[in-house]
């Protein structure tokens, strides 16, 4: 379970102060896809960067599984939304995706496992001795996902992954996660900008306002467990919830304006 | 993220600061390790000596002398370099088959070291400025001309082609598409020859003897006035880096209305 | 087939010149080319080689991998540390500035004559390219493959060998590149200094002894060991920078 309570962050410049986040209180259950939305600016990333460690908060705190976070902790991985720098590119796919399975002293014989296992999962088998620069972006983003999948964490946090991909593969990688969350029973967070893939993708939608970004609302997705692209895109409900969603983000950007 | 921490002013943290105290320091271990006896003061004299005798050097005649010598030297072979390598660069550059003849040639030539050429010119011009020149000239020649090259064969081929097409003369191409793309290479080249020229020239006079100050360092480490001669070290350290500085500082200059400073390709 | 004709092309053409320029020369500074020819294959026997040649390179190396180790591990600790590149950079590009064979006389003060000065004055002389393109290079690596590696737990001395040295590699070639070209010049300088063997030595006794046609010949040998050098270095940097060379050629199609 992944608790973020009253968490802000506030930068320092010289004499300014940019207050990014104010106060974000919201809670993920094991097992749950939450997405989170919010207006251009409204610090995204900067949060998901504090929920995964990689940067102190001013004040709040986050707690996965009732321990508070202060570093990237274990058991949580991170697909990044430049894929093309997070891959390593002197390394193979699979050197990248066993990386993370060294580090974590695992047996060599379960790492080729992993390894092979995930790289099916993305429907990547066969590029293991590839280098990422050799591949299209969807594929590197695949391999990243399938990084993080063979790392098998409990916590999946996924920072506007399909933000730089092409619309056709966007489509195909949002079906890839909610296969593979519902397959391995993974808890995600899910960060992106657009409307449409929060309501397609999520159980729940947490909505931001803009900066400085305090939860704006929140909105549980009652669609069915099996979703298409197709013909749940074209559900009533969907258009339902969707609409909702956007009129909460517009709101936030008026509030931004005045 | 800023420096700062809790209760530092944040300048201390500034990088100008931390670098005036990092060569601050510098200084004082050069005249700590002598004084303290760590260091034989016969190798190393302490910071203070060197500068009395830098002092002393400044104010003899010798010195302005050798350094105007050493200074001629470079800037007479770094302009007859610049001047050969870009004409050489361009015509070379812009005649494919010109290129694909050279091309081994250069990339035999490139790497031997200008010191081979010593004797050669202890030979033909004895310890005049001559043998400096021509250790200069030979070294900064290939600096300027491989960025020249490279420069050449950035030129966006669509641009030529359309300035082909609207039938410019050559010397229009040249002007027109060539010049402004090799431009930055070029200065990049004549960064490179700048540095490698004043080496060289203090290479030259220190193991000929022509004039300059590598000839009056080793006049120095002969006679045994190590004070002096790490003096005359440090000056042409501060030549080293001024050099860089007035180059890099030109460069940008010049270049700030290019629309894209290109990164430098390595020598 | 065309491309090795290109490449020997103009070589030849430049061979036979000097040739039939040369050949009947009567001057003193320019023998003919046939002279120098029959110079090197005299002097230059393996025997030669192994008692002038052999111990250059022998110093060439141990000064250069010296220079390498050094220049790549004091590198690599003032590139991670932020304050400390601040505070030592200018020092640096100090000593960079300072021409390298100057340093022979200096350091023939505390280490005498012999292999020692050579070795330790090729390290003082190349060693900073290295350390400053590896400071450079460190410095410069990726903000998102450093965060990567970090929520992944990649810390430590693993987080160093493969996520900050490979990153940091093609920078770090450069500077071995260019500390190569110093290492061989501070090889020749130093023995034409003070030495009793190696190729610079050798060279300048020709000189003095006014033996033109050897002098050349060693020169030819010099440049011959120079373009050698730097072929080995090229096909040794491009294996160890397959994954650079295909990353730029992958961005080059892309943009």
């Amino acid at each position: 379970m992944l608790e973020v309570k009253g968490l802000k962050k506030v930068y320092r410049s010289g004499n300014r102060e940019v207050e990014a986040l104010r106060d974000l209180t919201f809670t993920v259950e094991n097992g749950d896809l939450v997405c989170l939305v919010g207006p251009s600016g409204c610090g995204k990333t900067t949060l998901l960067r504090c929920i995964s460690g990689l940067l102190d908060p001013t004040s709040g705190d986050v707690k996965v599984n009732g321990k508070a976070v202060a570093g990237p902790p274990p058991g949580m991985a991170v697909v990044f939304q430049e894929y093309g720098r997070s891959l390593f590119p002197w390394m193979s796919v699979r050197d990248n995706v066993e990386l993370p399975l060294k580090q974590k002293k695992v047996a060599k014989a379960r790492r080729r496992e992993l390894v092979e296992e995930a790289l099916d999962a993305v429907g990547l088998t066969g590029t293991e001795s590839a280098y990422p620069w050799q591949l299209s972006g969807g594929m590197q983003q695949r391999v990243a996902i399938a990084r993080a999948v063979a790392y098998e964490p409990e916590t999946l946090l996924m920072d506007e992954p399909f933000a730089a991909v092409d619309a056709q593969t966007r489509a195909d990688l949002e079906d890839l996660v909610r296969e593979l969350w519902q397959r391995l029973g993974v808890t995600v967070l899910f960060v992106t900008h657009d409307i449409d893939e929060a309501v397609y993708l999520g159980r729940r939608v947490v909505m931001l306002s803009s900066s400085p970004t305090v939860v704006q609302d929140e909105l549980k997705i009652d669609l069915p467990a099996e979703r298409d692209q197709l013909h749940t895109r074209a559900d009533p409900r969907f258009v339902e919830l969707r609409t909702h969603v956007y009129e909460q983000i517009q709101l936030a950007k008026k509030a931004a304006a005045r | 993220m800023t420096s700062a921490r809790r209760g530092n002013p944040a300048w201390l943290g500034h990088p100008a600061f931390l670098g005036v105290a990092g060569l601050a320091g510098l200084l004082l271990i050069v005249q700590l390790l002598p004084t303290l006896g760590v260091v034989n003061e016969r190798y190393l004299p302490p910071t203070s000596a060197i500068f009395s005798a830098l002092a002393d050097e400044a104010g003899t005649e010798q010195f302005w002398i050798s350094l105007k010598d050493t200074l001629v030297a470079w800037g007479w072979g770094l302009l007859i370099a610049v001047a050969a390598g870009v004409l050489a660069g361009f015509l070379i550059g812009s005649v494919p088959l010109l290129r694909e003849l050279t091309a081994s040639t250069v990339e035999f030539l490139r790497p031997i070291p200008s010191v081979a050429l010593i004797p050669l010119a202890v030979l033909l011009y004895g310890t005049e400025i001559g043998s400096t020149l021509l250790l200069v000239c030979y070294a900064a020649f290939w600096q300027v001309l491989v960025q020249v090259l490279y420069g050449v064969a950035d030129v966006d081929p669509v641009a030529y082609e359309t300035a082909r097409s609207y039938r410019f003369s050559a010397a229009a191409r040249v002007r027109h598409v060539l010049w402004p793309t090799a431009l930055p290479y070029v200065f990049t080249g004549v960064r490179l020859a700048a540095s490698v020229a004043l080496i060289l020239a203090i290479t030259a006079e220190l193991v000929i003897g022509s004039p300059g100050l590598g000839k009056d360092i080793a006049v120095a480490q002969a006679s045994e006035a190590v004070p002096t001669m790490y003096a005359l070290i440090v000056v042409t350290g501060l030549l080293g880096v001024l050099i860089n500085l007035l180059a890099r500082t030109g460069e940008r200059r010049l270049l700030a209305w290019h629309q894209s400073v290109r990164a430098e390709v390595p020598a | 087939m065309k491309r090795v004709a290109y490449a020997l092309a103009l070589p030849l053409v430049l061979f036979a010149a000097w040739w039939v320029l040369s050949a009947g020369s009567e001057s003193f500074y320019a023998p003919p080319l046939s002279d120098i020819l029959t110079a090197f294959a005299n002097t230059w026997t393996l025997d030669t080689l192994k008692a002038d040649v052999l111990p250059s390179l022998l110093r060439l190396f141990a000064g250069y991998a010296l220079a390498a180790v050094l220049g790549i591990g004091i590198g690599l600790a003032i590139g991670l540390n932020r304050r400390l590149r601040y505070a030592v950079e200018p020092v640096l590009e100090f000593f960079r500035a300072i021409p390298p064979p100057v340093l022979v006389p200096v350091i023939m003060l505390f280490a005498g004559i012999g292999d020692t000065m050579k070795v330790i004055v090729i390290v003082f002389g190349c060693v900073w390219p290295i350390l400053l393109n590896t400071v450079e290079g460190v410095r410069a690596v990726d903000s998102v493959v450093l965060e990567t590696a970090r929520s992944y737990g990649v810390t430590g001395p693993a987080r160093i060998t493969k996520v900050i040295l490979p990153s940091a590699g093609p920078q770090i070639a450069a500077g071995l590149r260019q500390a190569l070209s110093i290492a061989i010049i501070l090889m020749v300088i130093s023995e034409m200094f003070a030495a009793s063997n190696g190729l610079g030595f050798t060279i300048v006794q020709f000189q003095r002894s006014f033996a033109i046609p050897e002098m050349w010949s060693g020169i030819i040998l010099l440049g011959l060991l120079g373009f050698a050098l730097s072929l080995v270095f090229r096909l040794a940097e491009k294996r160890a920078l397959r994954w650079y060379e295909g990353l730029r050629a992958a961005q080059r199609r892309a943009g």
